[in-house]
Order: structure tokens, then C-alpha cells, then sequence
């Protein structure tokens, strides 16, 4: 921060006595309000009382888009901060955004700092990691979708709230009973494209794009048309069809219905513990997303969504040292244990995972732990390390209109995941174009 | 009898526009002026590079289909916002003009909901609408209609539109009040003494002296509906269901703000330029002529 030094100099002119402990300020730009929002403050606080050389200032900047965009902007007029949080679909474009960010590897080598990479949980780090598998980011919340299941529901329904969903064609069974019993909302959903294509494609360990999903480079094509994601995509649609699949809007509407006891099954993501555990006035339980028995004998790994921290280039050597200290800091196991139980995100090292296991959580709280079984069972493939596509919030926006296409019934899965791979490509095109 | 102030000399009159001249070029002539430059450019988000493509952002944007029947969708919304808008102002604003007592409660009612920001009517409105708990879809489920906006075509240009004309019902109804009131009373009286109903009235004396508020409104909410509806698709649809609502202005903020193309984003506020002119000029080359002022 360019500010600093005329602060420092200004405090020095009062006679302030901090002026003897000269404090570098690391600026961190983060989207979170409301309950999250406090606990990234608490985590500054944490942070800032611990030393006294380095004091983070952590503002919020709107949604992750609105916080991506005031990145940006402000990179544009040089007044960048020193941390910027970027959702994962951002992530390509960070990464060719060479001259605007400083890999993390890097920040933390430079300053000195104790960085060991093989801490980080694979499936967790491998979605923001160069091909050569340094850390260009740190993770800093990361969830995966699963079904939740309101227990009452079923049992109103006369099902057996222990029954097996672990596929999909068990859960169609338990839609059509559903159904018959009168229960109006069956299954909905939240996020549609991340849960039912990206991880679906993911868990399947079938391409969602070529070049390894992005990876390997910017040429990549969209190939989510398959056979796997017709069939699934085809099999929602009757269920929409029959009223057995509600369709409650792009982002996570879904989640009020669910919450409010109306509907009995839920595809949503794994933070979304605290907003249930909060609201809902049922019996719920956390299940591992189903899967295609037709499909996959056993399900490979999900993938996350979720934002990383990207360090900025532009700022001085003293900065980047409070900002790997910034980094560690969070990725303390203490740390890290206590961001996993308070909010439902994944732990971003297996030391936080099993120090938030044999501190009883997981016991105390069953289902917890479902997502990180989910994620870490499996080691990774090419299909299932995650997505780097460029524009891809755009994509996903495609993805969401032609998907409507297929619950209203205007077009059937074939066509509309066809349509959706034929416009998205263009913009991947694009995407590869301007970062050349 | 003309009475005009003539200036000696140059300076003074430069001076006294200069204000004028400066505001405009800094808001508008320097904006302008960096999209079209940008269009020509297909630079990266963080202005790191940028690739000389001439017209190629055009040709991008002119051979997507999905762009051209945005341009369609403009149309619909912009004729349906303004004809309702305008159409249910004037006909409050018969109804206020003929109105002995109460008129000043009644107008100021009616001026309220131009005091609420389009983001802030668009959440109203679809807390009404909204699918699972919303007021009027619970008493159209009574009736036994299915309101569903989020995957209904029509339904979310419906709600978007009612959305959009409903605030600009007040700022139509203050301009079309003040002309009534214009209209000179003998005129009417001597129609009405001539037998002529008030319908007949409306058509033939009224309508007509009415014209240049009709005419400048029509502008002014076709501008409207083309840049300040924004807030309100935001809001309710964000584009969706699939196109349905994705109106040109929509798609100039997706592009540059949610895809960060610059490029194709500063073409599209480019072609958005050529079509506003293009409107005025034609408004008032065709239309006006039929004016009577």
C-alpha cells in the first residue's frame, strides 16, 4: 500500500507511540458479509493481535463478481490491494493474467517463509496449481456439493429415512414414491451447472473439456455433451417434467424451499451446514452426491467451488513478507480447524482435517465430514483435478439458460447441452484470443 | 415581438457555454470517445495487452445469433414499457384532471413510486411474484394459474415489464397532468356546447393539443427502457429464463462485467450509441412533423 508511508509519517508528526513499532499494512479484499463476513474479521483480529509487525486491513468489495471486477479496476489505476479473493471460476483468468498477480510459491519463497505444498490437500490445492504443481493461490473456502435430506419428508412419505440413496437410480425410485405420497417438492437444487455438470462430470471421471478440463492449456473445447451427461441431464428433465424435479432459480433459491421443510431431497453445496443447521426445523442429514450405477461401478472424486486468495504484483518486499505471514497464518491447522467448523468449508490441509477429528467434531456433528470423505477418497484423474476455463462465469450463465430449456421442456438434454457447448466454445476462443 | 439580448464580441458568450461544453466533454464526448476506441481492441481484464482487431469485435457480436434476437427482445420490452406506462398515465391523468376535490392527495399518491430506484422495484416486485412466497402467486394459485417466471418465457417478460413501467407511471403522469391543465378550458366548453361527447372531446381537441408532452415522453421513455432498466432485469431475472429478458444493455454488462470481455462489451455500448441517435433522429424528423405545438 502506497498509502502507508504518509500514515506512518503522520502518526510519527502527532507523537503517536506506535510510531516506534513501524506496522506494515497488508490490504485484503475478500466478498464476504454476514456471518462469513465476521468470521474472515475475526481471523484479521486474530492475526493482527498475535504480532505487531504486519497489520492486515480486510474490506469487504461485494460479491465474488463485484470483488473480481474491484480487483481489476483497481489494478487498471494502480491502487490494487495486496491480497485479492477471486472465485474459482476466475481462476483461468488470474492465471494468464502474468504481470498482475505473484504465485503464491513464489510470495512465500521470496520472503523466507516456512511453505511446504504437500501439506495441502490434493483435490483442494490441485484446482489453483501450475502445471508443474507449484501453488498459484491459496484456497481459502472450498466446498463440494452433496445431497441433503429432509428425513421427515421421507417418513411422512412412508419412507424409510435410512434408505439408500447413494445413486441416482435408488433417488429416482425414492422421486417416484415421493410423488405418489403427494409431496410437492421432491428434489431441488442449487447451482445447477457446478452440481449437476461440472461435478457430475467430474465424479463420473468423464471430460468436462479437453486438454484435461483446461489444464494442460487455453485450446481447450467443452465436452460436456457426452453420453454420461446427456443421461443424467436427460433423466432430470423427466423429473422435471413430472413434477418431481423443481426448478428454483440459477443460484441457490433452492435453498429457502429446502430450508422451509418443503422439499425432501437437496443438491447443494456442503457449506451450506450453517444456513440449515440454522434455519431448518426438521431432522436433515448430509449425504454423499448419488451417482449412476449404469454409469461408474464406484464414483470417482468431487470437485470444489469456492475462492482463493491471489497475492497482486506491484508491491514492496516488506508487504509480501506480511502477506505470506498472512497466508501461514491461515493455514495453520488451529486456524484452518476452526474455519471448517464454523462454516462447513472443506480444511485446506489434512493436519486441520485431523486435528478437527480428534477434537470430536465429526462425532458431534455427523455428516461433517461427508464432503471430505467425498473429495479426498480417491486420488484425482485428469477428469476430476477441476476446471480451468477462461470466461467461464459466462459459460456457466450458457449453461444455466440451456439447461432452463431442458426443465421447461423446449429442448431435450442432447440439444441443449450441444447448443451450450457450441456458444461456450466461442467464448473460449475468445478468452484464448485475448490472453495470447 | 422578439426581444433578443445580443452579445458584443466572442469572449463572452465562449465563456458563459464553456461550463456547458466542459461538462459535456468530460461525460460524455471522452466516455464516448474511449468505447469506441476500445472496440476496436480485443485487450485482456487487467489492460495488461491489448490486440488491434479493427471491425472484429462487430463481426463477433453481428454473426451470434443470440445477439440478434437480443435486439428483438429490446424491442418488445421498449414498446411494451413504454405503451404501458404511457398508456396507464394518461388515462390517470384524465381521471386526476376531471377530479373537484382531492386532486392534490391524489396526485401526490400517485407521484410516490417514482421515488423508488429500479434495483429496489425490481426486488418489490418479485417478492409479489416470487414463486414459492409470493402474494400475488399465492392468489393466482386460487385461481388456479401456475405463476412461474423463473421458467416461463412470457411470464418473465410480463413481470420485467411491469416492473420498469410501473415507477415510470408517476414521472408520465406528472407530464401528461401538466398538459391537460394546459389545454385552455373554452375550447373544451365550446366543444361539449356543440354536443360533442367526451370521448369525441379526447380524440379530436384533447389528444392533439396533447401532442408535444405525447411526443417528448415517447423519447424519453424509450431512452428509458433502453439503459435505465437495468436494475430491474438485475434483480428479477438477470436475463432469464434462458434469453427471455436479456435486453442489449443486460448483455453490455454480462460481457464486460461478468465475462471481462472489454472488447466485445465496448462494441455492443458502441452499437447501443448508433441505435439511440438513430431513434432520435427519426423521432424527430417523423413524428415531430405530426406535432402540433
Amino acid at each position: 500500500m502506497k498509502h502507508t508511508i504518509s500514515i506512518l509519517a503522520a502518526s510519527a508528526t502527532l507523537g503517536a507511540a506506535q510510531a516506534a513499532m513501524a506496522q506494515t499494512e497488508v490490504e485484503f479484499w475478500h466478498a464476504f458479509t454476514g456471518r462469513l463476513g465476521e468470521l474472515v474479521a475475526e481471523q484479521v483480529d486474530t492475526f493482527n493481535a498475535a504480532q505487531s509487525d504486519y497489520k492486515v486491513v480486510a474490506s469487504h468489495k461485494g460479491n465474488y463478481s463485484e470483488t473480481l471486477n474491484a480487483g481489476i479496476a483497481a489494478f487498471r489505476a494502480g491502487e490494487q490491494p495486496d491480497i485479492l479473493m477471486v472465485f474459482e471460476v476466475g481462476t483461468a483468468t488470474m492465471m494468464a493474467a502474468k504481470g498482475a498477480v505473484k504465485p503464491v510459491h513464489e510470495v512465500m519463497a521470496a520472503a523466507g517463509a516456512d511453505f511446504d505444498q504437500s501439506k495441502y490437500i490434493g483435490s483442494v490445492k490441485g484446482y489453483y496449481t501450475s502445471p508443474d504443481g507449484n501453488m498459484l493461490s491459496l484456497p481459502f473456502n472450498s466446498s463440494t456439493p452433496v445431497l441433503w435430506v429432509n428425513r421427515d419428508k421421507l417418513s411422512e412419505a412412508g419412507i424409510d429415512p435410512d434408505i439408500d440413496l447413494t445413486t441416482w437410480e435408488r433417488v429416482g425410485a425414492a422421486l417416484d414414491d415421493l410423488k405418489a405420497a403427494g409431496v410437492d417438492c421432491p428434489l431441488t437444487t442449487a447451482w445447477q451447472s457446478w452440481v449437476h455438470l461440472e461435478n457430475f462430470s467430474a465424479y463420473h471421471n468423464t471430460p468436462f473439456a479437453t486438454m484435461e478440463n483446461g489444464f494442460a492449456g487455453t485450446d481447450t473445447e467443452l465436452a460436456f455433451n457426452g453420453p454420461a451427461q446427456v443421461t443424467h441431464i436427460g433423466a432430470m428433465g423427466e423429473w422435471a417434467k413430472d413434477g418431481k424435479f423443481i426448478y428454483a432459480g440459477r443460484r441457490n433459491e433452492g435453498g429457502a424451499n429446502f430450508r422451509a421443510g418443503e422439499c425432501a431431497f437437496f443438491t447443494e453445496s456442503s457449506a451450506g451446514y450453517a444456513g440449515i443447521n440454522a434455519e431448518a426445523e426438521f431432522d436433515f442429514e448430509v449425504r454423499p452426491l448419488p451417482y449412476w450405477e449404469a454409469l461408474v461401478s464406484e464414483p470417482q472424486n468431487t470437485i470444489i467451488g469456492g475462492a482463493s486468495l491471489w497475492v497482486m504484483e506491484g508491491q514492496g518486499d516488506e508487504e509480501y513478507k506480511g502477506v505470506a505471514a498472512y497466508l501461514n497464518f491461515l493455514s495453520s491447522p488451529e486456524i484452518q480447524a476452526k474455519w471448517h467448523q464454523d462454516t462447513g468449508y472443506l480444511p485446506i490441509t489434512a493436519e486441520a482435517g485431523d486435528l478437527t477429528r480428534s477434537q470430536g467434531f465429526y462425532e458431534a456433528n455427523p455428516g461433517t465430514d461427508v464432503a471430505v470423505i467425498q473429495m479426498t477418497a480417491k486420488e484425482p484423474t485428469a477428469n476430476s483435478k477441476g476446471l480451468r476455463l477462461g470466461s467461464f462465469d459466462q459459460i456457466r450463465g450458457i449453461i444455466d439458460e440451456e439447461l432452463e430449456a431442458v426443465w421447461s421442456g423446449d429442448k431435450d438434454a442432447q440439444a441443449a447441452l450441444d447448443s451450450a457447448v457450441e456458444r461456450g466454445n466461442v467464448l473460449l476462443r475468445r478468452f484464448e484470443q485475448a490472453s495470447r | 415581438m422578439e426581444k433578443r439580448v445580443k452579445f458584443k464580441g466572442i469572449w463572452l458568450p465562449i465563456l458563459l457555454v464553456l461550463p456547458q461544453i466542459l461538462i459535456t466533454a468530460v461525460f460524455f464526448f471522452y466516455p464516448a470517445g474511449q468505447a469506441i476506441w476500445q472496440s476496436l481492441f480485443i485487450p485482456d481484464p487487467f489492460g495488461l495487452s491489448m490486440q488491434w482487431v479493427g471491425l472484429g469485435n462487430f463481426e463477433f457480436l453481428l454473426s451470434d445469433r443470440y445477439y440478434r434476437a437480443s435486439f428483438v427482445t429490446t424491442a418488445v420490452f421498449s414498446i411494451l414499457v413504454t405503451v404501458v406506462s404511457m398508456g396507464v398515465a394518461l388515462y390517470l391523468a384524465v381521471l386526476a384532471d376531471r377530479l373537484v376535490r382531492g386532486s392534490g392527495t391524489y396526485r401526490t399518491l400517485l407521484i410516490w413510486p417514482y421515488a423508488v430506484a429500479p434495483a429496489v422495484a425490481g426486488v418489490l416486485w418479485l417478492f409479489m411474484f416470487n414463486t414459492r412466497v409470493g402474494v400475488v402467486t399465492w392468489y393466482l394459485g386460487l385461481l388456479g394459474y401456475d405463476w412461474n417466471h423463473v421458467l416461463n418465457e412470457g411470464e418473465a417478460m410480463g413481470l420485467v415489464v411491469i416492473a420498469s413501467a410501473w415507477g415510470r407511471i408517476s414521472y408520465n403522469f406528472l407530464f401528461f397532468l401538466a398538459g391537460l391543465q394546459a389545454i385552455p378550458r373554452s375550447v373544451i366548453e365550446a366543444a361539449a356546447i356543440d354536443g360533442a361527447h367526451f370521448w369525441t372531446r379526447f380524440r379530436t381537441i384533447v389528444f392533439p393539443l396533447l401532442s408535444p408532452t405525447t411526443f417528448f415522453l415517447l423519447v424519453v421513455n424509450i431512452i428509458y427502457s433502453f439503459f435505465e432498466t437495468f436494475g430491474v432485469i438485475h434483480t428479477i431475472t438477470s436475463g432469464g429464463p434462458q434469453q427471455a429478458t436479456t435486453i442489449l444493455v443486460y448483455k453490455v454488462y454480462s460481457d464486460g462485467f461478468v465475462g471481462q470481455d472489454l472488447g466485445s462489451s465496448a462494441a455492443q455500448s458502441v452499437i447501443l450509441l448508433a441505435i439511440v441517435s438513430l431513434l432520435t433522429v427519426v423521432q424527430f424528423k417523423y413524428i415531430e412533423r405530426r406535432v402540433h405545438y
